[in-house]
């Protein structure tokens, strides 16, 4: 090994061309997982284009219920980015080395899930031409009074906090050289307020609007950051289980351990606020609890959305029975089961459960429901192949580095 | 072959039909409609464009409006004159829920005639009480109906209005007379505003709106009627195009029992200066704090 690591700026260009070659090579089973995603990123494409050109009229999405299957998965996404910090506390506040072996992960999810998010808002709009009046200066950015502005600063700050931190370790990793701490500790701290920050301000989006009686309470960000701290941990034990069956790269017990404790705690946490919530609504009545009625029970012969949230609410609790009994020594495959689990139960509840019924029924009280159509259930399925892909390759460029098959000449 | 260049060409043929795959996938943009010039897709805010740049933006429009619809239109931008300010009153005890005012409305806003779009919907409620939850749409039967009185909502342009507080590109405002408006050039249709607003005043254009050339409204503002593009907002505006210049909304004309009134509430003497002073007035949703510039009012 030398004992002399590489240019920091002129091996750059070398850099970015390995790891093209990295993020491209693979095995078969690489290979067809990559073009599996592909395939399906393009059917989302392809979805994408005809709304494009025909409007926002090809979705289901109407002057009743305006917003929908997009920023639902919008919701849960930012979640699950904010939820990836669950890696990074452990590692650098309570100096877990094992964890802090492999908190790239979650820095890399985090990156996926901003990118995942983004998406979701920009098919979301009527005029992606416009979309550059949001700059600030260039546009007239109405910061600080609209939340959304909030939600694109503090979205786009965490992705370039990650990129930044990911970025360096993966570079100085590759150069043979040692990670200096002063370039990028204080980053992995302002990360840890940020990703609070992220999901915090998205549930301020909907909890700010005095109109929808079903956003407008206070429990909104603490249930977002209580599912967010589910979704996170269970995406990322997951993803180490994979990492550790499929790599070289070396993941202990430990990390899962640590985040199973995690989860023990969130994953009924969540089901505490969610009770509270479902109790304040419903005991009270009156009709500025009709959307939570319309939700649970169904409104006046409308229940779209009753078996979903029911589903929901089943696989949340199964997911926390298993977490609570399982023995993560013997029985790791019940763990993966109920992050699955707690994973699909969170994307309904964060989702179409969450976005739906602020529209249901609509501020002069019509009924009209939603479910996503064909057009939706493609751009969204697409939306997250492209996150995957992207998070297939960052993990893929990080393992390759870290176990050292990818590295600069010799300087 | 060796398996490097095997490898290579593997590589190449992937790339070569992944291109081939996406390109494919968005063929669709061809269908486009929208007329996105440079001079459109760089034009300013509404705010920040003096004379000139308006005339020459108003010029623009009116000739998209007839390349695209065929019909000869004059696009005004009429300014708020100092000294108005408006509010509209509507008398809950002699409207009949004929919707005569949403047609009105459907026709001088050159709203899509496939959905049927109007800034105005008739609630049907029921006597005793003005419970939203009791009211409906979709009446279909001859008005009125004795165990029923009848209410239509508009947008209230609201002093303190939560469509605006969210936007967040500054697309809509209030403007000095009162009137809550839109960019439709400006928009970047996120419809934050439309989750916003408590009363459903806002619409959006989920498609490109189509009108016959022959019932196109040719009297059109910028901030008003003009014929809308796809994908931005859209609301009541008081009709300002007929309003700013000593007209009365199109509602109103329409409505054929008199159950609205529109004036200046600067003007001691106007009629809307009497209903507020004179009448036990109230508005919707009072306690969402919005403070609207509609009213509504009982006779007896």
């Amino acid at each position: 090994m030398s004992s002399k690591p590489a240019h920091p700026i002129r091996s750059y260009p070398a850099f970015l061309w390995k790891a093209a070659g990295v993020a491209t090579d693979g095995n078969a089973a690489f290979y067809a997982w990559m073009t599996a995603l592909t395939a399906i990123f393009l059917v989302g494409v392809h979805a994408y284009a005809q709304q494009f050109a025909h409007g926002l009229a090809i979705t289901a999405m109407s002057d009743h219920v305006s917003w929908g299957m997009y920023i639902g998965n919008f919701t849960f996404a930012v979640g699950l980015a904010a939820g990836a910090v669950m890696m990074v506390i452990p590692a650098y506040l309570y100096n877990d080395h094992e964890m802090h072996d492999v908190v790239i992960v979650g820095e890399i999810l985090a990156i996926s899930a901003i990118v995942v998010s983004l998406a979701f808002v920009n098919v979301d709009l009527g005029r992606l031409d416009h979309a550059w009046h949001l700059m600030p200066v260039v546009g007239r950015f109405n910061w600080p009074i609209s939340m959304l502005t909030w939600d694109v600063v503090v979205l786009s700050g965490y992705l370039f906090l990650n990129l930044h931190v990911v970025g360096y370790l993966l570079y100085t990793r590759y150069r043979g050289a040692v990670p200096d701490p002063r370039w990028y500790v204080p980053f992995v701290f302002l990360s840890i307020l940020w990703a609070v920050s992220i999901h915090t301000v998205t549930a301020f989006l909907y909890s700010g609007l005095g109109g929808r009686p079903f956003w407008n309470t206070a429990i909104l960000a603490p249930r977002f950051i209580a599912s967010a701290f589910v979704t996170g941990p269970a995406f990322i034990v997951l993803a180490l289980q994979v990492v550790r069956r499929l790599t070289s790269f070396h993941v202990g017990d430990g990390p899962i351990l640590t985040l199973l404790s995690v989860l023990r705690v969130t994953v009924l946490l969540n089901l505490f606020l969610v009770g509270s919530e479902v109790f304040t609504e419903l005991y009270s009545g009156g009709s500025h609890t009709a959307s939570a009625r319309y939700l649970y029970f169904g409104l006046h012969g409308h229940h779209a959305l009753v078996p979903w949230i029911w589903s929901a609410i089943a696989m949340n609790i199964a997911a926390a029975v298993i977490f609570l009994s399982a023995s993560p020594k013997t029985q790791l495959w019940g763990i993966d089961v109920a992050c699955v689990l707690s994973l699909c139960g969170i994307w309904i509840e964060k989702g179409l459960g969450l976005i739906v019924p602020g529209f249901v029924p609509s501020t002069l009280h019509e009924l009209i429901e939603y479910l996503p159509n064909e057009i939706e259930w493609k751009v969204t399925l697409g939306i997250w192949a492209l996150g995957l892909l992207v998070f297939t390759v960052g993990l893929k460029l990080a393992v390759t580095i870290f176990t050292g098959r990818m590295r600069a000449e010799e300087a | 072959m060796d398996e490097l260049t095997r490898r290579a060409a593997l590589k190449t043929g992937g790339a070569t039909l992944g291109a081939a795959a996406f390109a494919r996938a968005l063929a669709p943009l061809t269908e486009w409609e929208e007329n996105v010039s440079v001079d459109s897709f760089l034009q300013k805010h509404y705010k920040e464009m003096n004379k000139l740049e308006m005339s020459v933006v108003l010029a623009r429009l009116e000739t998209e409006a007839l390349e695209e619809h065929g019909v000869a239109v004059s696009i005004s931008d009429p300014r708020p004159t100092p000294g108005v300010s408006f509010a509209y009153a509507l008398n809950l005890s002699v409207c009949i829920g004929c919707r005569k005012c949403a047609v009105a409305c459907h026709e001088e806003n050159n709203h899509d005639r496939a959905t049927n779009n109007s800034y105005i919907r008739v609630l049907e409620m029921k006597k005793g009480g003005i419970d939203l939850e009791q009211g409906r749409t979709d009446y279909k039967h001859p008005v009125p109906d004795d165990d029923h009185f009848y209410m239509p909502v508009q947008c209230h342009q609201c002093d303190n209005a939560p469509c605006v507080k969210v936007c967040p590109v500054e697309a809509t405002w209030k403007e000095a007379d009162g009137i809550v408006v839109v960019d439709y050039n400006w928009c970047i249709g996120c419809r934050y505003c439309e989750a916003a607003c408590p009363y459903h005043a806002r619409r959006f254009n989920w498609q490109k709106p189509e009108i016959p050339a022959e019932e196109i409204n040719p009297d059109q503002a910028y901030l008003s009627n003009r014929i809308r593009p796809q994908g931005v907002m859209e609301k009541c505006t008081f009709c300002l195009h007929r309003t700013r210049n000593g007209r009365m909304p199109a509602c109103l004309e329409a409505c054929p029992t008199g159950a609205r009134v529109f004036g200046n509430l600067e003007d001691p003497n106007s009629e809307i200066r009497w209903v507020l002073e004179n009448k036990r007035v109230f508005v919707l949703k009072e306690d969402v704090g919005t403070r609207p510039r509609f009213f509504y009012f009982f006779d007896e």
